[in-house]
Order: C-alpha cells, then structure tokens, then sequence
C-alpha cells in the first residue's frame, strides 16, 4: 500500500480542519439528539408522527456524522458521489422490495 | 497535421491555474498524481464503505421484514429490548466516534501519545459496546429469544451479529494501529492510514445509528 | 536443516536467479521473473488477467461437458442417460459455473489485462489485492466443484429457489457447496471491483479525462460499480441462507412462517445486475473490435458511454420480471413490466450505433470482426425475446418454458461468449505475442454460429409449444422430439467449433515458436493505448507514460486528416510506438500472501460444511496472511534493481508538461460519470 503524502495532504488538512472543540460540540449534538430520540420511545405519539420524527433525528444524526465526522463535507465530491449514491441506491431498491410484500400496507 | 487538444503550454498554464486551487495533490509512492487527487487508498475505502450500505441494507430489510414474525413461537425482539440500556451502548459508541476524530486529528499533528490515547480510548468504548450488546444478548437468550427460535430472533440477532463483527474487526484495526504508532511507524506523513481506519469505524457507527432507530425505535 | 531453496527439483529457482540466504528460503518474499513462482506470486495485472481467462476456459470445459451430457439426456424422449436427481445437479452447476465461473472471469480477464493499459497506467491501484481476486475467485470455484467429489452437485438451479434450497428439502451438501463457493467467489468480485473502479477515477494519464477513456475501459467502469452494488446484496441472501441450512435459523422455513419470496427479491436484486455485469464488458470488446475494422470511429462515442450508464442505472429497477409469476400482484408485476421494457432502449441505442459505425466504413472482415458482428446479431436476437418477456401476460406463458432458455442463451452465448472469444482473437497478440491463425479462426466462427444457432434457436419454438425447463426428460408424443434432437447435434457443433479453437491456440503457438516468430505492436492498426507498447506487452507497460490529448490518442498520432477531411497518414507507426526498453521502472513486487489468504477460505468454507477444526486452520491462514499482507512494503526495497533510484519518475517528462486536465461533466445524473 502506498505510504508517502506531500504535506500538502495534512497542510490542507489542518487549513479547514475544524478544531477538536468543533468536533466536542458535534459530539455534544449527536448526545442530545439521542436523548431526544430515547424520549420519544416514551411519549404516546400517533405512529405516522413517530416515524417521521424518528426519521428525521437518525438523519440529522446519519449526516452529521457523515459530513463532519467522516469529513464528507470538506473532501473531493466524488466521495460523497459514490457513498450517498450507494445509499440512496439501498433505500430505494430495498423500500420497493419491502413493498412487493405489503409491508407498508399501501395496496 | 490536425491538432486536437491543448498545446504543452496551454496545458501547462491549466495545470498550475488548477493546482493553485482547492484541490489536494497526493502522491503516491511511485510519485504519480492522481487524477482525481485523492490517494488510492482513501476512495477505496470509500467505494468500499459504499458497497456496504448494500450489504447492512438488505439485513435491515429482512429484519423489518419480520420483526412481527414469531410463528415459530418465542417472544420477538422489540418484546424484550431494554431501551435505556441500549440508549448507553449507542451513547458509548457515538462518543467513541468523537474520540476517533480527536485521534485523526492527533496523527494529523503528529503527536504520538495523543494519538495512542484517543485510539485505545475509542477501542474501549468501542469494546463496552460489544459487552453491552454480549449482556444484552445474553438476557434475550435467558428470556427464551435464541438465534433459532423464530424469523424474527434470527434476523434480529443476524443484523446486530453482523454489526458487531465489524465493530469487533474495528477495535482490532484500532489497537493495532495503536501498536504500530508505538513502534514508531505512524509518523505525520502516514496520517492518512489512521484517517481511513477513522472513516470504517465512523461508518460503523452510522449504521447503529440507523440500527438504533429502525430496530429498537420504532414500534 | 535449514529450509533454503534447493538447487535442483521444481522448488529450485530458475537459472540466474539469486539464491536466497535465508534460514526460511522456502519462504522469502518471492524475486523470480519467471517460472511457476513467477505466476503463483504475481501482482502483475496482466498476468492475472491471463490467469483469469486460462481459468474460465477450464471451467468452461466442465460447463460445456455438463451442458453435453444434457443436451445427450434431452436428444430424444424418455432419455436414460441420467436420473432426474442427476439432471438436477447437471442443469444447477452448468448455470452456475458458466455464469460464476466463465462468463464473469473472461470479463474480468479482460478488464484486468485491458483497464490499465487502456487508462496509460502501469498496474491497477491495489495490485496485490488483484492478485487476491483471482485466487480467491479460483478457490471458490474449486469449491462449488469439488461437491461433484463430496457427494453431488447443487441441485435447486442456479438460482437456488427458497424454501427448495433448505435442508428441508434439499438434505444433501450440494446447496452448501454453492453457498460457501459463491461467497468466496463474491468476495473476488468485491475486491476486483474496489480495485478497477480506483484505478479508473486515479490512475488516468495525464490529459485523459474520463470522456476521453475508450469505450471498452467506460463499460468497465459501470460494471464495477455494479458488482460493487450488486454483490453485497447476494452476500447478504447466502449468509441468510448458509444461517438457516447450518444453524437452523428461520429465514426460510416455512414452518416457521417464513416468506421465500425474501430469498426471490434479494436474489433477483442481484442477479439482473449481475446479467449486465456478464454483458457490458463484452459490449466494450465489441465497441473496441468494430471500429478499428471498420477504419472509423466508434459513432456516437457520447451515446455509447451514456447508454452504459443507464443500463447500469436502470437495471436496478427490473428485478422483478424474474418474479411475475411468484404472486407479488398486479401492481408490482406491471410496475415492473414497464420499467423492462424501457431498458430495451439504451441497449438499441448501441446496437445501433455499432451498425452506424460499421455503415461506410472500410470493412475487415476479420476473425476478432466476425465474433464482434456476430454479437451484434445474436445480441439483437435475445433482446427481442427478451422484449416479448417483460409484457408481463405473455412472460406468463412463456416464464419457466424453453423460450426463457433460449433468450438468455442468445444474449449470453451468442452476446457474451461470441463478443469474448472476438476480442481474444483481437487482443491475442498483445497478450502472447503471436497471431491466432486466421483461416482456423475463420472456421471456428462459422461452426460456432452455426452450432449455436441450431442448438438454441429451435429452443424458441419448444418453449412456445410448452416444453417445460428443468425437466429431466420428455414423453414422445408431444412434438418435442424433431428440436430437441437438432438442438442437441448443434451442441455438439460447438463442442467441435472450440475443439477448432483450441487446436488454433495450440498450432499457432507452435508455428510462431519454430520459425521464431514476433508480432508487431500494432497488428490491426488498431486506436487505443494498448497497442502503443510492444507485443506481447513488456512488464512495465509503457516506456513513457503518454500524454493524451484526445480519444483515441494513439490513432491521432498515426492518422491525421487533410484540408479535404480525407484520412492521412502522419507518422509511421514504428515512430509512435514504444519498444519496452525501458526497464528502469520500479513495478510492485510480487507476493505470496495474496494467494495464502486466498487459501485460507476453502478450508473455512469445508469447515463449516464438515468439520469445524478446518475452520480453524483456514482462519490462522486467513489471520497470519493478512498480518503478512499488512506488514509486508508493497514495494521490496531489497529486490536487486537495474538502474538507481527512479522514485521521481525519469519517465515522466511529460507530466509537467500537461498534469491534469478535466473537463467539467455535461450532467451530474450518472453515479459513475465522476468528474472534477
């Protein structure tokens, strides 16, 4: 495996590297944002409701973690390209799985 | 003679314009530049990390497929989940994922010790995940849900199996790069190689966020 | 006693190679140029490659030998050749081994040999997990085989059907041989893929931006990405499968309540991707062979690249027109038949561009010209029928029929396999550095058209007339008798066309041995990279990494056009060429741990079959090979060297010149049109 970077790869790094306090504060988000994930588990929401804001945390969540803990946000596009295509190419093709079984009672 | 194309100095003056830019030139050993400028091994692990969303993808849906299944008899999963405990484990290892980041940051900097630290923190944390997942399991089994005893036991315990492994592959990588860094093989020019194992092990995180939500969330 | 190498015997090292010092000799990172050590720790991608093909054709002999002995069972009714259970097991490993282990290696041969020449690099970006690939793809296959020696082959189709692929129903090993050899195979796709997709998106020369990649190296891309997409999701329904068979667990059982449509969908979810996985690399050959024997540019270069990616794209959105009949209901069974039929399209696109192409062209009626013709012919053949399956009330009558059977044949024998065996002709002397003779080639085409088309194409009319598949036999009576017994003498028609094949292979090598033939570069006067270095090609691929100014860079340095648009020469050829004779290159060296990883995973796969203590040697194996991989520099340092340090690149010197240039993309909708 190839084993030698210019500095240019960790001067550009530490350029727009956010700080460690940024990635403490992310933490911090992702702690929250689990909190009030597990305090919906208690509330008696209607169910179309709870799956929307379930979705919604787990996907600020999902992103914040891609984005700027795996540092998708600041690197070459191409990354993002070919993991947000295998994604959404998972969501879609298993959703449309899912629903030759009537799982989401649709029809 | 029909020339296609740009002159020498045509392309000359595009390739200084273009590395005047944003983009990062990284070289590899041989000293080529790659044509994209990221190192080869980095969007490898990125294609590969892409190819597992497929893989983890087609386990969640089988488990969404039969959550409710318990034909065969038994309790099912979301019967027996015990969801402050698993709140802790997912609160663990989302904290593990910020002590992998301190670590990429350490090695970026060069600072040996730091780096081991944060690494030998987030294989921790990441070990106390699996010892939490390991009780958990165990109490299902005591409770009567096994691997076997219906469709919707074995593709619980399948999906979490799988995430486990990789959680498991992951703490291995992390404590051996640790060892390495002790040995003095990660200097700041190979920074890189603790980026990529960043990279797996904050989508392995990702993928329990999405566990988290779908399997033990949502009724 | 020290383990060094030995001086004679087949351990020792050929003549002129350094003996080792080493208390472990046996076991020193490998050195050697030449001799079997040479290929079995290779790294070089063109040497896998070579091995890839070597290997499909083995396994082709075991397919086609299958394929005879039910082609001899169906060539009259009543047939006693074999019992039902036996023609089970023949009709599940044909499939299996021809789509596994030959259709998709040629590919990969191909793609390996061909990508980084194509792209003006030297090797691919992982050089010894290519290595891994191959021998990981050969472990797997004499996996899947060896349940022919260990108590029968699979027998559930090559599909291997739920809740038939269960232990229920299925008791004996043959399932678990499939499972386990099909995992492993899998994970050389997986690797192979990561691979050639890094080395297409980083490893381009300068001045080669991705729309100025041929067309061959294009359908390989998208291919990539679908096995990369494709393959985790069969994964994913085998460890399900090997779950339930191994450990009892309920993914599949119907007395647990179980749904086998689970297996079906993440089945089919791979396997239509999987059948364009099987036919774009042959697309690629075809778009490579007609124009250079047509004297013209491939027409419509931008549609050709476009049309592979939306096959790569919509065929995601098919699957289910393999399940219409499986009871998924109305809607999903015409939502699904919708979406078939639009991906006729992008498909007609290219046949008729290569028609475009050959239409005014001056035409060479070649060997590798006639395979690439033929293609386009059968190709269009099988699309048709395949057109008359995706309206979903006629695939009704005709699913599970000789019709399905003869379409996919028309689109994988007379599309894959003839558009392969083409560019075998085409590239033969670049690889091997001879000439395949062409009066044998010529008669190899015509006995493997004919041959094919009297085996399958009376399958049209048995399948409409109601002959079922997967059926042992037939009662007289029915009409059936007359085709089956023509479809069989054409099957042995091409069991003689590949015997002409081999036999070729063989007088060719011999006459270029005695009268100490060489080839030229460039035989065909052909357009792309690969025919810019010596034949066969020199271990370093190029002297001087070529700047790429346009598509077809090599032809544009041989070929301009005048003031009147006519064709005219520029430079001799012998001027444009490079001879190899820069050996200055530092290459990656070569290993051993690729191929003892790869060992590793038949016995884990036994293992769980037999024995679980195999599992444990196959993991050490595993284990210490990835320690020894991890630890080992993908570069020996201390490997005797030619001349000084090159690490800059003395063969650079046009890198500075023209570093990277890339044009911004027309749309972003394609995944693989990846561009900054």
């Amino acid at each position: 495996m190839s084993d030698t970077l210019t500095t240019d790869v960790t001067d550009e790094h530490t350029d727009h590297h956010p700080s460690d306090r940024h990635y403490v504060n992310i933490a911090i988000a992702l702690a929250l944002i689990t909190g009030l994930e597990v305090g919906t588990y208690y509330l008696d929401l209607p169910s179309v409701a709870l799956l929307i804001v379930l979705f919604v945390l787990m996907g600020i969540k999902f992103f914040l973690v891609a984005s700027q803990f795996m540092h998708l946000k600041f690197d070459s596009a191409i990354l993002s390209r070919i993991f947000y295509g295998g994604l959404f190419l998972a969501v879609i093709v298993y959703t449309v799985a899912l629903s030759t079984f009537r799982l989401f009672n649709l029809f | 003679m029909t020339e296609i194309g740009l002159t020498p100095a045509e392309a000359q003056a595009a390739a200084l314009e273009q590395a005047s830019g944003a983009r990062i030139a990284a070289t590899e050993a041989d000293g080529h530049i790659t044509s994209t400028g990221l190192t080869n091994e980095k969007l490898g692990m990125w294609v590969f990390l892409g190819s597992e969303c497929l893989l983890f993808g087609g386990l969640i849906s089988t488990y969404l497929l039969y959550k409710h299944n318990n034909q065969a008899g038994g309790p099912l999963p979301h019967e027996l989940y015990d969801i402050p405990f698993t709140s802790i484990s997912s609160f663990v290892l989302l904290m593990s994922s910020l002590t992998m980041v301190l670590a990429v940051g350490a090695a970026a900097r060069g600072d040996g010790p730091k780096l081991r630290t944060w690494l030998l923190t987030t294989a921790l944390l990441g070990s106390v995940f699996i010892s939490g997942q390991v009780y958990e399991f165990q109490s299902f089994v005591k409770e009567g849900m096994g691997f076997t005893t219906n469709s919707a036991s074995s593709a619980f315990y399948t999906l979490t199996g799988f995430h486990g492994v990789h959680v498991t592959v992951g703490i291995i990588m992390l404590i051996s790069v640790a060892v390495l860094s002790w040995r003095g093989r990660i200097p700041k020019e190979r920074a890189e190689s603790v980026e990529i194992v960043g990279l797996y092990w904050h989508f392995v995180d990702v993928v329990w966020i999405i566990i988290f939500t779908v399997v033990y969330l949502i009724k | 006693m020290a383990l060094t190498t030995p001086d004679s015997g087949p351990l020792a090292l050929p003549p002129g190679e350094r003996t080792v010092e080493n208390p472990l000799g046996l076991f020193a990172r490998p050195r050697t140029k030449t001799g079997w050590r040479s290929w079995v720790s290779t790294v070089d991608h063109k040497k896998i490659g070579i091995m890839y093909g070597a290997a499909a054709m083995f396994f082709f002999l075991i397919g086609g030998i299958e394929a005879l002995i039910i082609r001899l069972q169906l060539a009259a009714p009543d047939g006693k050749l074999v019992s039902a259970d036996l023609y089970n097991q023949l009709f599940t490993m044909h499939g299996t081994t021809m789509v596994f282990l030959v259709v998709m290696p040629i590919g990969a041969a191909f793609m390996n040999y061909l990508i980084p020449l194509q792209v003006g690099a030297r090797d691919v970006a992982f050089p010894r997990l290519n290595a891994f690939g191959f021998w990981s793809f050969l472990c797997g296959g004499i996996v899947l085989n060896s349940a022919w020696l260990l108590g029968g082959g699979a027998d559930g189709g090559w599909f291997n059907y739920a809740p038939n692929n269960g232990v229920t129903y299925s008791p004996t090993h043959g399932i678990d041989f499939w499972n386990m050899g099909l995992l492993i195979t899998g994970i050389a796709s997986l690797t192979g893929a990561i691979n050639l997709i890094v080395t297409c998106l980083n490893m381009r020369a300068p001045g080669m931006t991705l729309m100025k990649m041929p067309v061959f190296t294009w359908m390989g891309l998208v291919t990539q990405f679908l096995l990369l997409f494709a393959i985790p999701v069969l994964t994913a329904a085998q460890f399900l499968l090997m779950f339930d068979r191994l450990f009892n667990a309920n993914f599949f059982r119907v007395e647990s309540g179980a749904d086998p449509l689970l297996w079906e969908n993440l089945f089919w979810i791979f396997g239509h991707p999987e059948v364009y996985i099987m036919i774009l690399p042959a697309f690629g050959v075809v778009s490579e062979v007609i124009p250079v024997f047509s004297r013209k540019p491939i027409f419509g270069y931008q549609f050709m690249v476009f049309s592979g990616i939306a096959i790569g794209f919509m065929g995601w959105g098919v699957w289910a027109h393999h399940m219409f009949v499986s009871g998924i209901g109305p809607i999903s069974v015409a939502a699904f038949s919708v979406s078939t039929m639009f991906i006729a399209v992008p498909t007609g696109v290219k046949i008729l561009n290569w028609l475009a192409t050959m239409w005014g062209g001056k035409l060479r009626l070649t060997t590798a010209m006639l395979f690439a013709i033929g293609l386009v012919g059968m190709f269009t053949i099988g699309g048709l029928s395949g057109v008359t399956h995706a309206v979903a009330p006629s695939d009704t009558q005709q699913t599970d029929t000789y019709y399905i059977v003869a379409h996919f044949h028309y689109v994988l024998f007379g599309g894959a396999f003839l558009g392969f065996l083409g560019g075998m002709y085409f590239w033969w002397p670049k690889a091997f550095g001879y000439m395949l003779h062409e009066g044998f080639g010529k008669l190899h085409f015509w006995l493997i058209l004919i041959g094919f088309n009297l085996t399958f194409g009376p399958m049209h009319i048995l399948g409409l007339q109601g002959m079922p598949r997967r059926t042992y036999t037939y009662k007289d009576g029915y009409g059936f008798n007359f085709w089956n017994m023509v479809s069989t003498i054409g099957a042995f028609t091409i069991a003689a066309s590949m015997l002409i094949f081999a036999f070729n292979i063989l007088y060719s090598w011999r006459k270029a041995k005695a009268a100490k033939l060489s080839v030229p570069a460039d035989p065909w006067d052909g357009r792309s990279l690969e025919w810019m270095v010596a034949s066969p090609t020199p271990a370093h691929n190029f002297d001087e990494i070529p700047v790429v100014r346009t598509l077809d860079d090599f032809w544009h340095r041989k070929y301009g056009e005048n003031e009147a648009g006519k064709l005219v020469r520029i430079a001799a050829t012998e001027d444009v060429i490079q001879d190899g004779s820069n050996t200055d290159v530092h290459l990656p060296s070569p290993s051993y741990w690729p191929l003892v990883l790869a060992a590793g995973l038949p016995f884990i796969a036994w293992g769980l079959i037999f024995n679980l203590w195999l599992c444990v040697l196959g993991g050490a194996m595993v284990i210490a090979a990835l320690y020894g991989w991890v630890m080992e520099p993908s570069v020996d340092d201390e490997a005797p060297h030619d001349h000084g340090d090159d690490h800059d690149g003395g063969d650079h010197g046009d890198d500075e010149a023209a570093a990277e240039i890339e044009d911004a993309e027309p749309s972003g909708e394609a995944e693989e049109a990846l561009v900054d």
